[in-house]
């Protein structure tokens, strides 16, 4: 902008001191350039740098503000694998009455158990094994043991070595409900699992 | 057991009312006639003295729950002519014996504080003499639990020499409330529990009493035992990915048999009581054998197994072999028969079966080893886990009549019942213990 005006001012100045050498044409004197205010020039550079300045600062806060959202998602994303593992490993399966059978609907929720177990050497889990509430209450610590087994071997049976799982029973004394009839007892014959080492930090799948 | 009871009468010689009777422990018995099919009339007479109230109550609640005397209340109007029939010894002062006739008593019972205790004696009132004397100690610290024993004890000398069976007064029953062991006295009172080591199930005691044996589940699953003088407890060790469960002492006191739970099945295993290598009793092949129990003389065990599809009592010798179905009768394809307890006079087996009425409730039954049939005990709720009383006659089982699992008592031969817990809680695998040791 300054330049602009100096340079102009010295063409004219030039362009006039040329015309006087050859001629004396009758032409007006080119008038004085205005002088130049140095203090404004030193004040717009500097508003200029700080503004490039600002630029610059919030082009960084975007940036890292950016970062750390991601950062966030990623290990929102991150626990919800972890929690969602946690809710596959732990999912219980049910039994018909008297029996410690696996049932066809009961085998997906324990496929699904499998690639978390074989991704993750150091993870153990205790089968707890339960009944409803009837019959004798000593056959039913049996019987839960038996289911506890039933789920171990489809386990183990698939690649998971034996040593990882732990059976144990509780019979009819950790009912998850307590009414006397068909759609509670239902829900206490039941395979619970629990994790007890390795559960932090788990990596969903193979190799990975 | 069955039949009457004849026992021969040996006089004491002496004319008129007995005065010198021998006081010894051993003293010299006069005995009844009696006819156990008869129930004879009783009376116990108020007692002087202190807790004079509470001993009567005791003695007369016993022998009405050992249902073999017919307790006589006496009427209020009788009361002053009766209590002048006797000096302050105790002794007959032209007693009428006429009064107590009319009441229908076949014998009187004296009771007196002395200071060494109670001294009892016993009237016959057909014969109007004194037939049976003796001295009772009393610990101090009146209306205690160990008082309340002595004075059951004197109960159960009393029966002994009315009936010529001891009653089972001075006895406990061990249970579970809440996964806690729970002892209480035979007639409801004092109910204590013991210190645990983790939740626990199914008591049992030793042949001596002086021991409780239970066993925890879940994680590290034990046989614990239980030493009801010095209350320390001793846990055999457990082993991974099994469920021990049904303690028992043998009848000689040397061997605990349990089930082993594991996951292929499970089998009673024994154990000496000082500890050792468990050594496996029952071949289930992969099917569940459990609850056990001995008969008397230690030479078989009764127990639950489901190796020919639905659960039911077998026994075997007590090494295992010779395996054979007791009960052998058949509901159809609901079949469901568990928890045995052999009587203690060896001839019947009492044990918990599904019956196919519309409750499909589970009931008490006894099953006589002799011909195998069945008896069905109970019908009101759901009754199981049933446990012979030392006298062969009552047993405790658990009940859901009253709304909610409580323990009640029923005598086999009338079929009476009496409610034993009232906690609102559930009161459940009970244990009658043997005559405790003093």
């Amino acid at each position: 902008m300054h330049a602009s005006r100096i340079l102009p001012a010295t063409l004219l100045v030039a362009a006039t001191a040329l015309s006087a050498c050859h001629k004396k044409p009758e032409v007006a004197p080119a008038p004085m350039p205005v002088p130049i205010d140095s203090t404004a020039i030193k004040q717009h550079i500097a508003d200029s740098t700080a503004a490039a300045d600002r630029a610059r600062e919030a082009a960084e806060a975007a940036a890292a503000a950016k970062a750390r959202a991601d950062s966030i998602a990623k290990a929102e994303a991150e626990a919800a694998t972890q929690a969602s593992m946690r809710a596959a490993l732990t999912k219980p399966i049910h039994f018909d009455f008297n029996k410690f059978d696996l049932r066809p609907e009961d085998q997906a929720t324990l496929d699904a158990k499998l690639p978390i177990l074989l991704a993750n050497p150091g993870l153990t889990i205790q089968v707890a094994g339960n009944t409803d509430e009837r019959g004798s209450t000593e056959y039913n610590l049996a019987l839960g043991q038996r289911r506890a087994a039933t789920a171990k071997r489809y386990l183990t049976e698939h690649g998971v070595a034996e040593s990882r799982i732990e059976t144990v029973s509780y019979g009819e004394e950790r009912p998850v409900c307590t009414d006397h009839d068909e759609s509670c007892w239902s829900q206490n014959r039941r395979d619970e699992f629990t994790i007890t080492a390795g559960g932090a930090g788990m990596l969903n799948k193979p190799g990975s | 057991m069955n039949g009457p009871v004849r026992l021969a009468l040996a006089l004491l010689c002496g004319a008129g009312p007995l005065l010198a009777q021998d006081t010894t422990t051993k003293g010299v018995r006069i005995t009844l006639s009696y006819d156990a099919g008869v129930r004879p009339g009783v009376v116990v007479l108020p007692v002087a003295g202190a807790n004079g109230d509470s001993i009567q109550a005791i003695i007369q609640r016993d022998l009405d729950y050992g249902d073999r005397v017919n307790v006589i209340v006496i009427p209020d109007s009788m009361a002053a002519a009766i209590r002048s029939g006797f000096d302050s010894a105790g002794n007959p002062v032209g007693m009428n014996y006429g009064v107590f006739k009319t009441l229908g008593a076949l014998a009187v019972v004296r009771v007196t504080n002395t200071d060494r205790g109670l001294h009892v004696a016993l009237h016959d009132v057909v014969h109007s003499r004194v037939i049976d004397v003796n001295e009772f100690a009393l610990p101090p610290g009146a209306a205690t639990r160990p008082w309340r024993m002595a004075v059951h004890r004197v109960s159960d000398e009393l029966e002994r020499w009315i009936t010529g069976v001891q009653g089972v007064a001075a006895t406990r029953i061990a249970y579970v409330r809440s996964h806690a062991v729970h002892v209480v006295d035979s007639d409801g009172a004092d109910d204590v529990t013991i210190p645990m080591v983790g939740d626990g199930l199914s008591p049992a005691w030793s042949p001596d009493s002086r021991s409780l044996a239970y066993a925890t589940f879940g994680d590290n699953s034990r046989v614990v035992v239980y030493d009801v003088r010095s209350g320390q407890s001793r846990a055999f060790s457990s082993r991974r990915n099994t469920n021990v469960s049904t303690p028992i002492f043998s009848p000689d006191g040397s061997t605990i048999l349990y089930t082993l739970a594991g996951e292929n099945g499970s089998d009673l295993y024994s154990v000496p009581v000082t500890g050792g290598t468990p050594q496996r009793v029952s071949v289930s092949g992969g099917t569940d054998s459990g609850t056990p129990s001995y008969s008397p003389d230690g030479r078989r065990i009764a127990f639950t197994s489901d190796r020919a599809g639905p659960p039911e009592i077998y026994i075997m010798d007590a090494d295992g072999t010779n395996a054979d179905m007791f009960t052998t009768y058949s509901f159809g394809s609901r079949n469901y028969r568990s928890n045995p307890d052999w009587s203690p006079d060896g001839l019947n087996i009492a044990y918990q079966a599904y019956y196919p009425d519309a409750s499909g409730n589970f009931q008490v039954f006894t099953m006589s080893l002799r011909d195998r049939t069945p008896k069905q005990l109970t019908s009101d709720g759901e009754n199981e886990d049933p446990s012979w009383a030392p006298d062969g006659r009552h047993l405790v089982f658990t009940s859901t009549r009253s709304g909610v699992k409580e323990l009640w008592v029923i005598d086999t031969q009338s079929g009476r019942i009496r409610q034993l817990t009232h906690s609102a809680g559930t009161s459940r695998l009970a244990a009658w213990s043997p005559h405790l040791a003093p």
